[in-house]
């Protein structure tokens, strides 16, 4: 019985009487598939010696597919015969690194298993939000604490935070606030001219923005800039051990990280808000005049006719808890960082999901309130 | 051994970042089957050397030859073939962090045409196996694994396609003494039963003491001597006799020096 090792660049040949292997040729990485092959075909039983004189290169590879083959079929296998002194200690290297496969843990695929698995994640979910209100606690207590003694608090490093999280943030603020109010006007004047009911696009512009769309879209929007500007900042810290340099020195975490940043968008998201509304309604305005006609004294005329102050109140009411959510949010993941740059860029963008979510679901509980008692 | 073939030559090396020379005329000899150790002070230029023959860095002036090949002139398929003959293993193991660990090994391994991917996925069990890595650390990603584990999968993914040639950059670095103790014996064993050529920077007196069959010394920008750890001993330049006769070297180089190895 022969086997010619075709292409492959070895040879393979069964001597039946001796129950030898003949191999020739490159026994390497290169050939291991189709040497695997080859010896499938072989009757492993009558295999007593594997003769390798003719082999011109012998690798890992090689000496695998061979033992491999030895270990797993041959029953009454003797010996590898006209091995070179390489080969021979390449043999040895490999037989004795021959991987032991051990029993992998049991993996559960039935029904159980899912519920197992389902229960747990419920249960990390109430995990994090306790962690999430473990952190608003802390914030809390540190901001308690920094009102009674007032020298613990830096209030550099807040005038610092306002300005990267507020000043820095108003051109892009006000510039999508703009664009929100003339998409509006230009919408809303396009469905209600059909009704020749143009001058309510005041109304509608003026309630959107001032009670939902102004103060939510600067929300979001500073949940992308800040939450993951926070996370990152925190993240990195506290890969570079900073964190727990800063408890080793007695500095809290807290009131020298957390306090300064939350508190700063606490004062900020409702100036940035502000400053949304206005921009919005510039925007709807304009839009209204030039598609429309209403002129700005009209326009002024009507918003304050047709538009309650409690619109105002019940937009702006809602910016002091999204900024609590986006800090908190914020805060909280960067202290989950890990010691690998993985989990940092892991973290950052999960601190932004988690804050655009939050405060979106707020929001709606917030329209809710609102509607049941009638503002 | 030294009589035996060349299969590293640098002939005249120049490398420089802006106006700092790092390296000036260097020239370099390694012998097929020898462990090599290059030693030298902070910034004198060691892993520059060895990006320098691994081609990652392209040196201002000079030719390397690597297995007989001009690294600097050679046109890419020729490049693409030598690289496939050596293996590099980075400090901290530079595995890829989105890949398991066997699948990290098999990277290199999917260069070979035709090669079943059974096959492949067994052939980077026995790498792990031969670097004395757990059968279950296969299946775990880099981040899950220690330093030192870490360091062993690197090795075994430099050594995936049975190089003839490994660089290793400072492979005992952040290793505990016994890690490191046993990562020296791993690498003396590997070279042996795989012929390996060994090329490794290190600051590690206890490594060069117990791998490496030649030292080489670089100071003056320029590979100073080489020679055995008993040569080392000898030599009267101060920096040499600082660095193996300072209280750590007495310390890692006891007896076996004055048996004359």
């Amino acid at each position: 019985m022969t086997h010619d090792g075709d292409s492959a660049g070895f040879s393979l040949r069964l001597d039946d009487d001796s129950g030898t292997i003949h191999l020739g040729g490159a026994l390497t990485i290169r050939t291991v598939t189709a040497l695997r092959d080859e010896l499938f075909n072989v009757d492993a039983s009558t295999v007593r010696c594997f003769d390798l004189s003719d082999v011109t290169r012998l690798d890992t590879a090689g000496a695998w597919a061979l033992l491999d083959f030895q270990k797993d079929r041959c029953a009454d296998f003797q010996s590898f015969i006209g091995a070179s002194s390489e080969a021979d200690s390449l043999l040895r290297t490999v037989e004795n690194a021959l991987p032991q496969p051990e029993e992998p843990p049991q993996q559960n695929t039935t029904f159980k298993a899912w519920l197992d698995r389902f229960g747990r994640r419920v249960v990390s979910g109430f995990m994090f939000l306790r962690a999430l209100t473990a952190y608003l606690g802390i914030f809390l207590h540190r901001l308690a604490r920094a009102l009674r003694h007032p020298s613990e608090f830096k209030f550099t490093s807040l005038v610092h935070h306002c300005e990267e999280v507020g000043l820095k943030a108003v051109p892009i603020v006000a510039l999508m606030a703009f664009l929100i109010g003339v998409v509006l006007a230009f919408q809303g004047s396009t469905q209600l001219r059909q009704f020749g009911a143009e001058v309510f696009v005041v109304d509608l512009i003026a309630i959107s923005i001032l009670r939902e769309l102004g103060i939510l879209l600067t929300a979001i929007i500073v949940a992308g800039r800040t939450a993951s500007a926070f996370t990152a900042a925190i993240g990195s810290m506290k890969m570079r051990e900073e964190i727990d340099a800063m408890r080793t020195l007695g500095l809290d975490p807290g009131m020298n990280l957390f306090v300064p940043r939350i508190l700063a968008l606490l004062i900020m998201l409702p100036i940035l808000g502000l400053i949304a509304n206005i921009a919005g309604l510039f925007g709807g305005a304009l839009m209204a005049w030039i598609d429309l006609g209403i002129s700005p004294a009209m326009f002024t005329t009507r918003l304050v006719e047709g538009t309650a102050v409690s619109h105002v109140f019940v937009g702006l009411v809602k910016a002091p808890v999204f900024a609590m959510i986006i800090g908190v949010v914020g805060c909280h993941a960067g202290m989950q960082v890990q010691s690998n740059a993985e989990s940092l860029g892991r973290m950052t963008s999960n601190a932004v999901v988690t804050a655009i979510f939050a405060v979106i679901v707020a929001d709606a509980v917030f329209s809710i309130f609102f509607a049941e008692i009638d503002i | 051994m030294t009589e035996s073939e060349v299969v590293i030559r640098l002939r005249g090396i120049r490398n420089q970042f802006g106006r700092q020379v790092v390296h000036e005329d260097l020239d370099l000899d390694v012998y097929r089957g020898e462990i090599i150790g290059v030693v030298g002070g902070s910034g004198t230029g060691k892993s520059v050397l060895l990006r320098t023959i691994a081609g990652l860095q392209k040196p201002a002036a000079g030719s390397v030859d690597v297995l007989g090949i001009d690294v600097l002139n050679a046109d890419e398929d020729t490049r693409q073939k030598l690289e496939n003959r050596w293996g590099v293993m980075f400090q901290d193991g530079a595995l890829f962090s989105s890949l398991t660990v066997r699948e990290n090994v098999e990277v290199p391994m999917r260069a070979i045409p035709g090669l079943d991917p059974q096959i492949r996925s067994d052939l980077a069990d026995l790498k792990l196996s031969m670097v004395g890595l757990q059968y279950l650390a296969g299946d775990k990603y880099p981040s899950e694994l220690s330093g030192g584990m870490r360091k062993r999968a690197g090795l075994a993914r430099a050594l995936a396609l049975d190089p003839d040639i490994v660089f290793l950059d400072e492979p005992t670095a952040g290793l505990d003494p016994i890690g490191a103790a046993a990562f020296d014996e791993l690498i003396r064993d590997l070279s042996h039963s795989l012929g390996l050529t060994v090329f490794l920077v290190t600051h590690d007196l206890d490594t060069l003491h117990a791998t490496c069959d030649r030292i080489a010394v670089l100071a003056e920008r320029k590979v100073l001597v080489t020679g055995s750890m008993a040569d080392m001993l000898e030599v009267e330049h101060p920096w040499v006799h600082e660095y193996f006769h300072g209280p750590r070297a007495r310390a890692a180089v006891p007896e076996k020096s004055t048996k004359g190895d």
